[in-house]
């Protein structure tokens, strides 16, 4: 870094002092492309990474099979160095289901959206969730339909502003925003279940300690494990890339609570 | 030979399991019901799995698991169960995998459902229709190498009669030909570089751009749907057609009572004939334009308000006039045990034609 009227900049008039750091210098392994297509801000990839390097550290790459829903996210289903089935919209914890018992030793992981999973597809994960099924399913909760262009969804927060709430989502209109994690905490057949957020450094190190330990769980066939992750949609939410974080915390998160809701292992220890 | 008396119902589960299906999906309906809780038995004991969704869209969403696992996989339902499965039948075909359908259907209002398919996109499914349960264990067995064949689901189109009629029927097992299961996920491919992939939206991953290509997917798709219609042979039942007058088509169930009315006026001199397409999809065409060629009238009967009719006039192309025979036939039941399915009824209305 050098000085330029007051402000640290890089010197370009010189060799650099250390070689550039290159996307493929922190892209996990397991993505074939650094590059996506979501929008500056987004929470996704980071929740994505974190999945990601969780998969490679337990050493279950060779029987990973994800299951992706319809979202922003499912971008990453074309360009991952696991195996992916593509799902339709809410179906993924059906698919996650016919793949585990047709194949049990598989690990089999799902990645849904908010408007997949609570909206599409509630029945679905609570399905799953009451049998038992050795799956995981993680669910990327930005409150809102981030590919349509930021439109209210089952778990967007009261006063929170979409495409088709403007004036802020009131309960008298639009009704209450569903707890995904806490009802399945609720639910026989649950073994893990805990939500977290990708808006700073800690909480994206707490995440990737939520999703290990559910990966765990599956591991250990304990049932099935959810990790809830909020992510940011600054395009969604109408503001800012550098206010999402801040937006995050103290609207979503103020709902929506980070923390782990239920470990089986842990009570039983 | 092993012959046991079965009902149909019962000699479908057997020859699906028979046929080497290891998962099995559904959800209760009359007339499917019983076919869902012999699976439920049936498949255990042959080390398989059957799960007793909670939903029709379930049920179909776990068999879609289970297919791209390479595992010979089946679900079904009547046709209002399968309305609710139709998005993902969609999405499956276009993800190119295989399974087996059964359509345990009441009376056969569903057979543009079945031809045309339910659900959006461009795609086809093979359809098989038999007519008696010793014809359904064979197109059972058919239909599960067929699948494997083409990576494309394949429909049976089956009905009330043939779920609850009692035959002697052969259930001996058959040698599965071999199956590339190449394509399919267990999880073995992640980290090195070429990790499979199974999606309606594209089948392969992409190492110098992000996201998909829908068009080459869709270009790719019709392709292989265009070399499956040309490579399925479709199936016919044909008698008395050479000489006949009036060809009378029929499918399924009812396709025996006109068998037994055109036999019937045959053996009192009555210059008619019968053809039972038995490949709904691809539609045996050229055949039923034979079985009409020397026919100065063609009937077709269908227990619903005529939808293979279109099919027989394409056929046909003109030829020769094409009356409509059938109708809605239901009792009180709803299950299309209809008062018409009755020889002197199927007669009196084949006569009906022949005399115009």
């Amino acid at each position: 870094m050098t000085e330029h009227e007051g402000r640290n900049v890089v010197p370009t008039d010189r060799p650099p002092e250390q070689p550039a750091t290159l996307v493929r210098d922190f892209t996990p392994d397991l993505i074939d492309v650094g590059t996506h297509h979501l929008c500056p801000g987004c929470g996704e990839p980071v929740a994505m990474r974190a999945a990601l390097e969780a998969v490679a550290e337990l050493g279950v790459v060779q029987r990973t099979i994800g299951v992706f829903g319809i979202g922003c996210y499912t971008a990453f289903s074309n360009n991952l160095d696991v195996e992916v089935l593509q799902a339709l919209h809410g179906r993924a914890p059906s698919l996650a289901t016919g793949v585990k018992r047709a194949k049990p030793a598989a690990f089999v992981f799902t990645v849904q959206g908010d408007g997949d999973m609570v909206n599409e597809g509630l029945q679905e994960v609570i399905h799953t969730a009451a049998r038992g099924e050795n799956v995981t399913c993680i669910m990327l909760n930005n409150g809102v339909f981030g590919e349509t262009g930021g439109h209210m969804t089952a778990t967007t927060v009261i006063g929170q502003r979409t495409k088709n709430t403007l004036e802020g989502r009131n309960a008298e209109d639009h009704g209450h925003p569903i707890l995904l994690a806490n009802m399945l905490a609720g639910i026989d057949g649950s073994a893990y279940v805990a939500r977290g957020a990708v808006n700073n450094a800690h909480n994206v190190a707490l995440t990737k300690q939520m999703i290990t330990a559910a990966f765990e769980s599956q591991i250990a066939g304990r049932g099935f494990s959810f990790v809830e992750v909020l992510t940011m949609c600054p395009t969604g939410w109408f503001i800012d890339t550098t206010e999402a974080p801040e937006y995050l915390a103290d609207n979503l998160a103020a709902v929506h609570q980070i923390g782990v809701l239920k470990d089986v292992a842990r009570a039983d220890a | 030979m092993s012959m046991r008396l079965l009902e149909g119902s019962e000699a479908i589960a057997e020859a699906m399991v028979g046929a080497g299906c290891r998962f099995f999906a559904g959800y209760p309906m009359t007339p499917f019901t019983e076919v869902l809780e012999l699976m439920a038995r049936l498949l255990p004991e042959a080390g398989g799995v059957c799960m007793n969704a909670e939903s029709e869209l379930e049920a179909i969403g776990m068999a879609w698991g289970a297919a791209a696992t390479g595992t010979p996989a089946a679900t079904g339902s009547t046709g209002q169960g399968l309305s609710l499965m139709q998005e993902s039948l969609a999405e499956i075909t276009l993800a190119r995998l295989p399974l087996v359908v059964l359509n345990m259907a009441r009376a056969q209002g569903d057979y543009f459902q079945a031809t045309r398919g339910g659900g959006h996109g461009d795609y086809r499914h093979i359809v098989l229709a038999p007519a008696d349960v010793a014809e359904a264990v064979g197109l059972v067995r058919y239909a599960f190498e067929l699948t494997f064949r083409w990576r494309n689901p394949v429909l049976v189109f089956g009905d009330y009669y043939l779920a609850h009629t009692a035959t002697s029927v052969d259930i001996t097992e058959v040698e599965a030909g071999e199956r590339d299961v190449s394509w399919a996920l267990n999880g073995s491919s992640g980290g090195t570089g070429s990790a499979k992939l199974v999606s309606p939206l594209g089948a392969f991953k992409r190492k110098n751009q992000a996201g998909y290509n829908l068009a080459d997917h869709y270009a790719s798709c019709a392709a292989a749907t265009t070399e499956m219609t040309a490579g399925v042979k479709p199936i016919v039942e044909a008698e008395h057609t050479d000489g006949a007058e009036v060809v009378v088509v029929a499918f399924g169930t009812p396709g025996r009572y006109v068998r037994a009315a055109v036999r019937s006026l045959r053996a009192d001199g009555v210059p008619v004939g019968y053809v039972r397409p038995v490949t709904l999809y691809p539609f045996p065409g050229e055949a039923v334009a034979r079985a009409c060629a020397d026919a100065r009238a063609v009937a077709v009967y269908e227990n619903n308000q005529g939808q293979m009719i279109d099919d027989v006039r394409l056929a046909v192309l003109g030829a020769a006039p094409v009356h409509f025979i059938g109708g809605l036939s239901l009792d009180s039941s709803g299950f299309g045990i209809a008062p018409d399915l009755d020889v002197q009824v199927m007669r009196a209305r084949i006569e009906e034609v022949f005399a115009r």
